[in-house]
């Protein structure tokens, strides 16, 4: 019960509530789904009857090039409409991404959920190796291998989602894959595999909380 | 335990079907209120950020779920066009637009309301070329202040699918018919996932109901009438003057549809949107999208102890003048937030100048500043609306008179130096 842990330290509501606001970031490359990511997490939270915002950063769109995309969640209405600049969770979708980028105003309390053959522990030791201070908590997942082993593709952002759910709790799997079936209904094998993906991604996803 | 699990879920999915809340971007929601608003004409050329409307409808049209005609066309000047001549007809229409596609229709506006043409509207509001940019900001909204439609805009993307509903009944209410344009934020609410209740067609169709063909002049080839003729002199005035007090009159419709609308689904819409103003001192005016960050600085003053509040335009044209003058006439400060130049002007914030006058013109005179920021999808920070009203407390404290616009966040630029200027 890692993840509960990780929910217990975290305080970053500004507003009250039951549910204390979540603000989470993803970062990714073009063609890898990050932006999908967000808004299937964010339309999950709607479903289960949250408020949450979710939207890109919005560039010159081109395969490969970094994306940041933001998902907030909370129990009332959401006035804050900017960037986020200090998230509770970020998500790392391309791990060839510069963790001074994608750490940037990461939490202390927060977490990283980072697509690599890593585990969590490596994953802290590597980013104290590059003199960088990783956060209370981290879930690593090699993504990109249960991705290609069921769509054919590193398409990893259903598998991501996956991951950050087994670390956050944030919304519920069943919510997600929802979303995501129904996201892709038009194609029902591309459904199907990416319901194969989330589970076996959650289910391979490790979570260490320091 | 996942007994007691599972029919926890079952039970809150019975709730979301009873309230039908869905995800939806704000395109999404324009669309979807386009289809339950039953709309027979659809001309859209598509320029993003608002091409989804257009493919939606399109979908929709493709579907069967949404039986209008949708006309091809080869820009925005024939979308309004084609849409103009379709309400002439009597047919409900609906086009949509942003940016550089707005300034090419430009002549087609003043012709859809000086025709008086109900035609209704959604503009993905957009930043100006040159440099091309295809982000937010209000510079094609307020580009089409003087041309006599209704504007209203819209907050979050709830509003987005409300104000169209809305904008229907009030376009085509006899004693308005007049286009209506309802905005949503370019990007900041077109491609925002937020909530989203739709009413679904019974309900709007009920709201906003399609009426008689001729219950205002049509053409019709079995009672010729002609549209659009040439006005000289002696009548050109007097049809100008018309629109003047129609659209003062429309004032009264708008309030009305706001309030049934409000009675009918249990969210009510004024003229006006005031947050946290019963005891305000400081006040910022704002609106659309940005509103929404205004109303997060609040918040956060108010835990400082510091009086603000805010004032949402959802009507900029008519400009609710009594009611912003009432909203003003017991804050001690106020000061305007915008996403808009206007070059050249005594103030170059176009909101405050119409405020300003209107206060001025019944004798009110406090302490008053503007601000623009946000240009070309600038990211405004609530921290930087914070520092906004703090600027204001102090103009308030010293009773300084600040004679032109800040420029707030212009990269090297401190913007008190505008005030040397």
């Amino acid at each position: 019960m890692v993840w509960a842990k990780f929910l217990g330290v975290r305080a970053s509501n500004s507003r009250g509530g039951t549910m204390p606001r979540i603000e989470i970031r993803f970062h990714g490359r073009g063609g890898q789904g990050a932006v999908t990511a967000a808004e299937s997490l964010g339309e999950a939270a709607i479903l289960e009857g949250k408020y949450a915002l979710a939207f890109p950063e919005y560039g010159a769109e081109r395969r490969g090039a970094p994306v940041l995309a933001f998902t907030r969640i909370d129990d009332k209405p959401i006035y804050e409409r900017e960037p986020i600049l200090e998230p509770d969770i970020v998500v790392v979708l391309d791990p060839s991404l510069p963790p001074q980028i994608y750490l940037k105003g990461l939490k202390k309390t927060g977490l990283l959920v980072i697509n690599t053959k890593r585990s969590p522990d490596r994953v802290a030791e590597h980013l104290r190796g590059s003199g960088l201070e990783p956060p209370r908590c981290v879930a690593s997942v090699d993504a990109t291998d249960v991705a290609v082993k069921h769509i054919g593709a590193p398409i990893v952002n259903t598998a991501m989602l996956a991951a950050l759910i087994k670390a956050s709790r944030v919304v519920s799997l069943e919510t997600v894959k929802k979303v995501i079936y129904d996201r892709f209904s038009a194609r029902p094998r591309i459904a199907e595999a990416n319901m194969k993906v989330m589970d076996e991604a959650y289910e391979e996803t490790e979570v260490v909380c320091l | 335990m996942s007994l007691t699990l599972e029919k926890k879920e079952e039970r809150k999915e019975l709730r979301q079907v009873v309230s039908k809340r869905i995800a939806a971007t704000g395109n999404y929601a324009a669309a979807l209120a386009v289809k339950d608003a039953d709309v027979d004409v659809a001309a859209i050329y598509p320029i993003t950020p608002q091409v989804q409307i257009a493919e939606k409808i399109a979908e929709f049209v493709a579907n069967g779920e949404l039986d209008a005609e949708v006309i091809h066309v080869e820009g925005e000047h024939s979308a309004l066009s084609a849409v103009v001549a379709a309400a002439a007809t009597g047919a409900r229409a609906f086009t949509a637009t942003s940016s550089q596609g707005l300034e090419y229709m430009h002549e087609m506006l003043y012709i859809a309301s000086s025709l008086r043409q109900p035609v209704v509207m959604a503009l993905a509001t957009r930043a100006l070329s040159a440099p091309i940019n295809i982000w937010n900001d209000y510079a094609d909204a307020f580009g089409m202040r003087e041309t006599g439609w209704i504007m209203l805009f819209s907050e979050n993307v709830q509003e987005v699918y409300d104000n169209l509903v809305q904008a229907f009944r009030i376009a085509e209410h006899p004693d308005v018919l007049l286009p209506v344009v309802v905005t949503l934020d370019g990007y900041i609410l077109s491609h925002t996932i937020e909530p989203l209740e739709p009413l679904g067609r019974e309900e709007v169709l009920s709201f906003a109901p399609k009426r008689p063909r001729g219950y205002r002049p049509v053409l019709d080839p079995d009672y010729p009438i002609t549209v659009g003729t040439l006005g000289t002199p002696h009548w050109y005035y007097e049809a100008k003057y018309q629109q003047v007090v129609a659209l003062r009159e429309s004032k009264r419709i708008i309030e009305e549809a706001g309030r049934e609308f409000g009675k009918k689904y249990g969210r009510e819409y004024g003229l006006i949107e005031e947050y946290m103003m019963d005891d305000a001192e400081l006040a910022f005016v704002s609106l659309g999208a940005t509103a929404s960050l205004v109303k997060a600085a609040v918040d956060r003053l108010r835990k400082e102890g510091i009086k603000a509040g805010m004032i949402k335009l959802r009507v900029l044209r008519p400009f609710p003048v009594d009611e912003v003058v009432k909203a003003l006439e017991n804050v001690e400060a106020w000061a305007t937030l915008n996403r808009t130049i206007s070059y050249g002007a005594a103030i170059e914030e176009p909101l405050f100048t119409e405020i300003a006058a209107a206060l001025a013109v019944r004798g009110i005179v406090k302490p008053m500043a503007s601000f623009v920021h946000g240009m070309g999808g600038r990211d405004i920070f609530v921290r930087e609306i914070v520092e906004m009203y703090k600027k204001l407390d102090e103009i308030r404290k010293s009773g300084r008179k600040v004679k032109r616009t800040y420029f707030w966040g212009v990269k090297g630029h401190d913007p008190e130096e505008d005030q040397a200027m």
